[in-house]
């Protein structure tokens, strides 16, 4: 037994594997210090879409803040965040806040850079979005169904040295994408055209992102940060192929159009 | 009110002051009244290449700054009444070129001018962003080699981004001028075709110019190498300048020349 265990120790088979990874996250910005207001605010939020508020790992954010927080203060929002289904994981703010994260086990982030975040629409998530995704995963926020995505629409050749985002949805070029160009899309992307640059669909972390294309060609391409390069590309059959590209759990897969 | 042709490439030695002397004396021989701008502040050839160099008393910097008149710093070309060079300027560095003088010097060459050709710098920094702002066409200058023709789309990328013309929402018209082609070297597989090149940039062929001797022994002589037309490469040239006024040229020197019987038996 002790000898087994020992044999176990002296294994070199990893156990762990360190990754990188990127996920979308709820940030509630506070604006002001008003407890009471902020828990009938929430309570009505969380009444229009109660799964999106469901166990939701929240970032809460004190750059907008007027004027500081104390640890009570900090300690009542906690609180009204729980009691109503959130699960705050870290603080955003300057350095200063740091004993009032470490007081309250939370992570301290730095200042994020200003306006990357995007006003998040919290109605309910259509059922249908819901099924695809498995229950152990935070809900990706969904911009409203009721709202068209924007699409962005490039009909000239994207060259190389250019990159081309389309935020909060798809993009779609209808010309050739050169090599040493970028296209990048919270959504999907599709190429009409030989894609012969990087594509990175699902940027911000949507998994159920897809990228199209006629030609297979690229010299990266990326749905939700999980990645493959031209090295590995031109040694499938698709290469140079009308193909999509998806995520199928960890690793991409591509398949023909 | 003139027309502006920038003649660019992203790199280097691909031919582009060969081209802007061809391109420039083609369209004075035709009748239009053209310039040729160096805009190779630092490094001047154009001079070279026009045959011109014993007689540059100002440049372009010097006009910029108002130190000598456009009547003082063109140099007129001995065999057309047509074209003028503005020389660069060798002892200063792009940084002497300026927005707003380049823009007031093509201003005043536009009202007495039909071409303004701008013969840019490598690379996509200042002299090359300076070449290229005011264009109307572009000519992209490239090579049958893959770094050739990546430069080149990155090229075409800042002329339809940071053109006046991309500012103002409106677009260069690009042409693609492939030169030192090799029909032979394209059929053994080691340089790439006329359809490979035109797949990558997808913009329309002004014209191919073939591998010539006729090139350097006329960049040596200071004779624009359009003025040899005995030589492939100035027909190639020629027939560049008839498609740039408008004009349906069928594309020569795309096939390898078939060797002679008695090429063959005596070595040709």
């Amino acid at each position: 037994m002790t000898s087994n265990s020992n044999l176990d120790l002296l294994d070199s088979d990893p156990v762990f594997h360190l990754k990188g990874g990127m996920l979308a996250m709820t940030v509630v910005e506070l604006v002001r210090q008003a407890p009471e207001r902020f828990a009938i605010q929430l309570a009505e939020k969380v009444e229009q879409a109660p799964n999106f508020f469901q166990d939701t790992p929240v970032l809460i954010s004190l750059e907008k803040l007027d004027d500081r927080l104390d640890i009570s203060g900090l300690i009542a929002l906690l609180r009204i965040c729980r009691d109503h289904g959130l699960l705050p994981v870290a603080l955003r703010g300057s350095e200063d806040y740091r004993p009032l994260a470490q007081q309250s086990s939370l992570v301290l982030l730095p200042p994020g850079r200003g306006g990357r975040d995007k006003p998040l629409e919290t109605t309910e998530p259509q059922p249908q979005a819901v099924a695809q995704q498995p229950t152990a995963n935070p809900p990706a926020p969904e911009v409203a169904p009721a709202q068209p995505t924007p699409t962005r629409v490039i009909t000239t050749p994207v060259r190389s040295g250019q990159q081309v985002y389309a935020p909060g949805g798809d993009l779609i070029v209808l010309a050739p994408v050169s090599a040493g160009s970028e296209l990048l899309a919270d959504g999907h992307i599709h190429v009409y055209g030989p894609l012969r640059g990087r594509a990175l669909a699902g940027v911000r972390g949507d998994t159920g992102a897809r990228i199209f294309c006629q030609s297979l060609e690229a010299e990266l391409v990326s749905v939700a940060g999980q990645y493959k390069v031209a090295e590995d590309l031109r040694r499938q059959p698709l290469w140079k192929a009308a193909s999509q590209i998806a995520l199928e759990g960890d690793s991409l897969k591509i398949t023909a159009l | 009110m003139a027309k502006i042709l920038v003649i660019t490439s992203g790199k280097g030695g691909v031919g582009k002051t060969t081209t802007s002397a061809a391109i420039g004396t083609g369209l004075a021989l035709r009748g239009y009244k053209t310039v040729i701008i160096d805009f190779d502040v630092g490094l001047r050839n154009l001079d070279l290449i026009m045959g011109c160099e014993r007689r540059v008393v100002y440049d372009f910097v010097n006009l910029i700054n108002g130190d000598s008149n456009l009547n003082q710093t063109l140099i007129k070309d001995k065999r057309s009444d047509n074209l003028y060079i503005l020389p660069a300027s060798q002892t200063r560095d792009k940084d002497a070129l300026t927005l707003e003088g380049v823009e007031g010097v093509l201003n005043q060459l536009s009202e007495t001018f039909d071409y303004i050709v701008c013969d840019s710098p490598a690379g996509i920094e200042k002299g090359a962003h300076l070449a290229m702002y005011f264009a109307d066409e572009a000519i992209v200058v490239t090579n049958p080699e893959v770094s050739s023709v990546r430069d080149s789309d990155r090229m075409l990328g800042v002329l339809s981004s940071k053109s006046r013309r991309a500012e103002q929402g409106e677009r260069i018209k690009e042409h693609l001028l492939l030169t030192r082609y090799s029909p032979a070297r394209v059929e053994s597989g080691e340089m790439l075709s006329v359809s490979d090149v035109e797949d990558i940039l997808s913009i329309p062929l002004l014209g191919v110019i073939p591998e010539s001797q006729a090139v350097l022994k006329a960049s040596n002589q200071g004779i624009p190498v359009i003025m040899d037309d005995k030589s492939d490469a100035g027909q190639a040239y020629s027939d560049a300048v008839e498609r740039l006024l408008g004009k349906e040229v069928p594309h020569r020197f795309l096939e390898a020349q078939k060797k002679g019987l008695l090429k063959r038996l005596f070595g040709g």
